[in-house]
């Protein structure tokens, strides 16, 4: 079983590769207990989503 | 308000007048060089590099209108200019000069219990509908501020891999670290960026807006 150091590891090495099939069933067994690394785990998505925003320039009133 | 800046003859602004406009210009300027320095670690090579990055963007001052377009434009020649030049420095890279300020020994006990589960309190909560917030211009001004608070190491990673968009490998060959100290900086980054965007502006209460 991952506590939630190892899984919050895992969602955020998700961002740089692949995760292995045996590191996704780890990691839902987790989530699917455990709802502080659910939510660990969607704002990791954010985050970059954030990022890209941020890089496209974010707000045009930048004055 | 009718604050309109003090460009010549501005009735009929000619495409990238933006351009123009100094005060702009010298706003958007220092924020390429904070960026170019934090990413290249050299302020003279960075200063090169937002200059090179605003003369070409003045060669091809009428393929955009607005500041927004120009800005976004002027960033995105400056990041291949960054990327190029991390490129060719690979080699030069002095690898322990980014090691020895240890900020791996930081202290994620505050966040993790000694079996590795959250303390009770910095569980991560839920953020609701966080995409709205990306339309909000006082998120990125949190958002920047949170940035800024990443330790140097850290920040320069997850700049080169979230905002520069360059990949593992790449980063891995230009900081001269492994894969595997990468992804922990790069963990460590997104934890701290995290917290601090839940402390400062999801679970902030009442937003003054």
């Amino acid at each position: 079983m991952l506590n939630c150091r190892e899984a919050t590891r895992l969602h955020s090495e998700a961002q740089e590769r692949e995760l292995t099939f045996k590191e996704r069933a780890l990691l839902r067994m987790h989530v699917a207990m455990c709802s502080g690394c659910r939510n660990f785990g969607e704002q990791m998505k954010l985050l970059r989503d954030a990022m890209r925003a941020y890089a496209k320039g974010r707000d045009a009133k930048d004055e | 308000m009718s604050g309109t800046t003090s460009i010549g003859d501005n009735a009929n602004l000619p495409p990238g007048g933006a351009l123009h406009d100094e005060s702009f210009l010298a706003a958007l300027r220092r924020q390429m060089l904070r960026f170019a320095a934090l990413q290249l670690s050299d302020a003279q090579l960075a200063e090169d590099a937002v200059q090179e990055a605003l003369v070409g963007a003045l060669r091809n001052a009428d393929s955009f209108s607005g500041r927004a377009a120009l800005k976004t434009w002027v960033f995105s020649i400056l990041k291949h200019k960054i990327a190029d030049l991390l490129r060719q420095r690979m080699r030069l890279v002095d690898a322990s000069s980014l090691l020895h300020e240890d900020e791996e020994g930081e202290d994620f006990a505050v966040l993790f219990d000694r079996s590795g589960h959250w303390h009770a309190d910095e569980r991560p909560a839920a953020w609701g509908n966080p995409h709205e917030s990306l339309r909000e211009s006082q998120f990125w001004q949190v958002f920047d501020a949170c940035l800024d608070h990443l330790p140097g190491r850290q920040a320069r990673v997850f700049m080169m891999r979230e905002f520069v968009e360059l990949e593992s490998d790449e980063i891995c060959a230009a900081v001269g670290v492994s894969v595997s100290n990468l992804n922990v900086m790069l963990y460590r980054a997104r934890v701290r960026l995290r917290e601090c965007l839940e402390n400062r502006w999801f679970l902030d209460g009442e937003r003054a807006c």
